[in-house]
């Protein structure tokens, strides 16, 4: 697949001294996907120039466009924003670029990384938006977590990021969101996919583009980038971010896929890729894609049901009955209907829940 | 249906049977004795290995259970008829170990019914059995090992009659056509050019295929049994996952498998490993494990392995859910039984196999195969066949392999590419060959040429 491929199965003879590439400079690191022994300048222009043609060969972007970075303040998303920015310049992409970060509401970790984020601000002149879960939905994740403990927690934050990444994007008047999703998170995705039967979200989990019949479609310039390079790349370049798992993630799934991928990795690196080559090529049906696309009754967002996963959580939040809409749907849960909705302390939220959504631009 | 065991506890059907087991409970009364969940008659039987669904069905509803499964898979697949000539391949394992035990059954049943018949209309089917000795693989072989395997093997299949079955001993070194020392020598240098060590076990899976394939041609058969339950199946899936072959995926993972010369069949895809386990406990089928196989191997295989083995202790209707997604993608063409123009099947066989579309036409061939691996190249891998310009042969290998096998088994450089093209078995370097050839305009000449009245092609 990759041109000068170093295969060293057997431990590794003396080092070479001059870097693979340029065989000028002295080589300082090896790289994770290809074992390539390199120096710190080819490292950035090989790093660099792969996202370039990831984003050129997909046509992920046309010249004016307004692209909002979705910034969590770590390192995947201010790499991407270093990265993005200084392709803008160099090739001249002609992007409107900015910063736009979801608090989530989670003490000793969102907060700090929120903090990162608006340094990212000054750093990269980007002008930066941040949206909050309490503001949106009158919940931060440490109110739901309260609720319902560690298991399904990342279900409800995955939902409630989504919609308020749309709504930000929408608030800023942007043309598409990026997100600093990277290889490993892509063929994570895949394995999920397969080990839990959904073959519809198989079919779509690799595309570079989702969402281009939504309302903001969103792209992943990292598609083909490792997590490990990601990483190397910002600590070489000295990139400030947060660096903490999220407090509340170590029950997940996902965490049983990372794990294997790890060790699959260190056997071999081009793995990653081949599992995302091989989610782009199962032969999956083209009915057995799409689900029918409708609007949320209750909010106005795009939704597949007649509410939208974020309402029904959110109606199940606020009902005290958080095991609605997780799991199967077993008829007749999802829905409108005229429930009395039981409001927290705080008035804010209750005009805010009972808002439509067209008052936020959708 | 890729999975309707009893040791599938997937949604809702386990708590039901908890619930019916618990009602039983409270009917019998004071001793708060259980009853088997099937015939609500006899005691159920208690492995105590830990598994899921331990002491639920009695011995004999769960042995037809997991025989129903079998049978159900062989009549809905028309993989075994009564003209067919069937070889078992047989490693001594416990899947194998069941195949040739159900097989064997279904052969007796047959010949019963063959026997009891006035007008004898309906034949039995022939069943051979293989063992492939792989001992030439690893140097220095265990031969005295080897040999009581054997030896096991033909005892075992000697008190599988009547009806008689033939023992078909296998050296996997027989690909090269003899099974001299040069052929062993010309297998250990083969492996040994391939650098990558899941590579090598892969190599060694293709080339055990091929030599069944040449036993089952050259005496006769026309389908191959294989034992590969649902559990082998998804660490297959899995395993395919990621070393980049999702494209060609579901053609190894169907019920049948039609790409080779002899059919392959495989009639245990619906059974997990743990009732295989379970049913050789309870009759008594005695497996032999070779010792090379005990020793864990350090490539992706056994990885993949290990880790199915933890999603199962997480959850034992991993393995199930795993096959059924990989059921959900799109087979070809060649994973049904392939039509042949047979005068000795029994009409009624050929009626019901044409009713239920159980039959491909035989002729299509649409898709190109890897040579090694014999996987369906998807356009991507077989778009440089028609770039190609190259004059060595070893270029022709490369532009005929699968992008995985490339990467995996093939040698980097031009020499060692030549030298391991030399090495190969005559099968698959001739496939390659095959490959260099395919012209699409020759091809649906051929086709049509009954109907063309001008013999030049300037005609067209």
């Amino acid at each position: 697949m990759e041109k000068g491929e170093a295969k060293s199965k057997k431990a590794g003879g003396p080092p070479p001294r001059l870097c693979c590439i340029c065989n000028e400079r002295r080589p300082v690191l090896k790289r994770p996907k290809t074992l390539q022994q390199i120096c710190r300048e080819c490292f950035y222009e090989v790093f660099e120039e792969e996202i370039h043609q990831a984003i050129v060969e997909n046509r992920l972007f046309k010249s004016g466009e307004r692209v909002a970075i979705g910034a969590s303040g770590g390192k995947d998303s201010t790499v991407l924003a270093y990265v993005l920015s200084e392709l803008n310049r160099r090739h001249s992409y002609g992007l409107d670029l900015f910063l736009l970060s979801i608090d989530e509401g989670i003490t000793g970790y969102r907060d700090d990384s929120l903090e990162t984020v608006k340094r990212n601000e000054l750093q990269y002149g980007l002008p930066l938006q941040i949206l909050s879960y309490k503001d949106l939905y009158g919940w931060t994740m440490d109110d739901i977590v309260k609720m319902i403990g560690l298991k399904n927690n990342c279900t409800f934050c995955g939902v409630f990021r989504r919609q308020a990444l749309d709504r930000g994007a929408a608030l800023l008047k942007v043309d598409k969101l990026v997100t600093g999703h990277n290889a490993d998170d892509i063929a994570e995705t895949v394995l999920l996919n397969i080990l839990r039967g959904d073959i519809a979200r198989l079919s779509r989990c690799t595309s570079i583009t989702t969402g281009e019949d939504g309302p903001i479609p969103r792209c992943k310039p990292f598609k083909y980038t490792y997590e490990k390079e990601i990483v190397m790349y910002a600590y070489f370049k000295k990139l400030d971010y947060f660096s903490t798992e999220c407090i509340y993630s170590p029950n997940a799934y996902r965490g049983f896929a990372r794990e294997f991928i790890k060790d699959l990795e260190r056997l071999r690196p081009r793995a990653i890729l081949d599992i995302i080559k091989s989610g782009e090529d199962f032969r999956i049906a083209t009915t057995t894609k799409m689900p029918e696309q409708g609007t949320c009754e209750r909010c106005g967002y795009i939704s597949s049901q007649k509410w939208c996963k974020a309402c029904v959580l959110l109606d199940g939040l606020n009902r005290g009955l958080p095991k609605m809409g997780i799991g199967r749907a077993r008829g007749g849960v999802n829905g409108g209907g005229d429930h009395k909705k039981e409001t927290k302390a705080g008035s804010t939220v209750k005009s805010l829940e009972s808002k439509q959504c067209g008052s936020l631009d959708f | 249906m890729a999975c309707n065991s009893s040791g599938c506890e997937s949604g809702s059907c386990g708590r039901e049977k908890e619930n019916g087991s618990k009602a039983e409970e409270e009917v019998i009364g004071a001793k708060k004795e259980s009853v088997c969940l099937k015939c609500k008659s006899n005691e159920p039987m208690t492995f105590g290995d830990g598994g899921s669904d331990d002491g639920r069905f009695c011995a004999d509803c769960f042995r037809s259970n997991v025989y129903g499964k079998f049978r159900l898979a062989v009549t809905s697949h028309a993989m075994i008829t009564p003209s067919d000539n069937v070889l078992v391949a047989f490693s001594g394992g416990s899947s194998s170990r069941v195949a040739l035990q159900f097989v064997h059954e279904l052969q007796v049943k047959a010949l019963r019914n063959y026997e009891a018949s006035r007008d004898r209309s309906l034949p039995v089917f022939g069943v051979g059995v293989a063992f492939v000795d792989e001992s030439a693989a690893y140097p220095p072989a265990l031969s005295s090992e080897m040999g009581d395997a054997v030896a096991w093997v033909r005892s075992t299949v000697l008190s599988m009659s009547p009806p008689e079955k033939d023992l078909h001993v296998v050296p996997i070194e027989s690909v090269f056509g003899s099974e001299s020392v040069e052929a062993r020598d010309r297998l250990v240098k083969l492996l040994d050019s391939v650098s990558d060590e899941t590579g090598k076990e892969d190599l060694l899976l293709h080339l055990k295929m091929l030599s069944l394939q040449k036993v089952a041609s050259e005496n006769g058969y026309n389908r191959l049994v294989v034992g590969s339950c649902t559990s082998r199946l998804a660490s297959h899936v899995l395993t395919a996952t990621v070393k980049g072959r999702g494209y060609s995926l579901s053609a190894d993972i169907q019920h049948v498998d039609a790409r080779w010369k002899v059919p392959v069949v495989l009639p245990l895809r619906d059974c997990v490993w743990q009732e295989i386990t379970r049913l050789c406990h309870l009759d008594g089928l005695k497996t032999v494990e070779l010792a090379r196989d005990q020793h864990p191997q350090s490539g992706i295989n056994d990885l993949v392995s290990s880790f199915v083995a933890l999603l199962q202790e997480e959850n034992p209707s991993r393995e199930c859910t795993i096959v059924r997604t990989a059921a959900k993608l799109t087979p070809f063409y060649f994973n049904k039984i392939p039509e042949t123009d047979d005068s000795c099947v029994p009409m009624a066989t050929q009626r019901r196999l044409k009713k239920f579309n159980l039959k491909y036409d035989g002729s299509m061939t649409t898709e190109a195969f890897c040579p090694i691996c014999n996987g369906p190249l998807n356009d991507s891998d077989s778009s440089d066949l028609n770039t190609f310009e190259g004059c060595h042969d070893s270029d022709a290998l490369f532009a005929a392999c699968c992008s995985s096998c490339r990467f995996q088994i093939l040698p980097q450089d031009r020499s060692s590419l030549e030298h391991f093209g030399s090495l190969l078995p005559h099968h698959m370097i001739s496939q390659v060959k095959h490959h260099q050839k395919f012209d699409s305009q020759t091809y649906l000449r051929e086709k049509i040429k009954d109907c063309l009245l001008l013999d030049d092609e300037e005609a067209v």
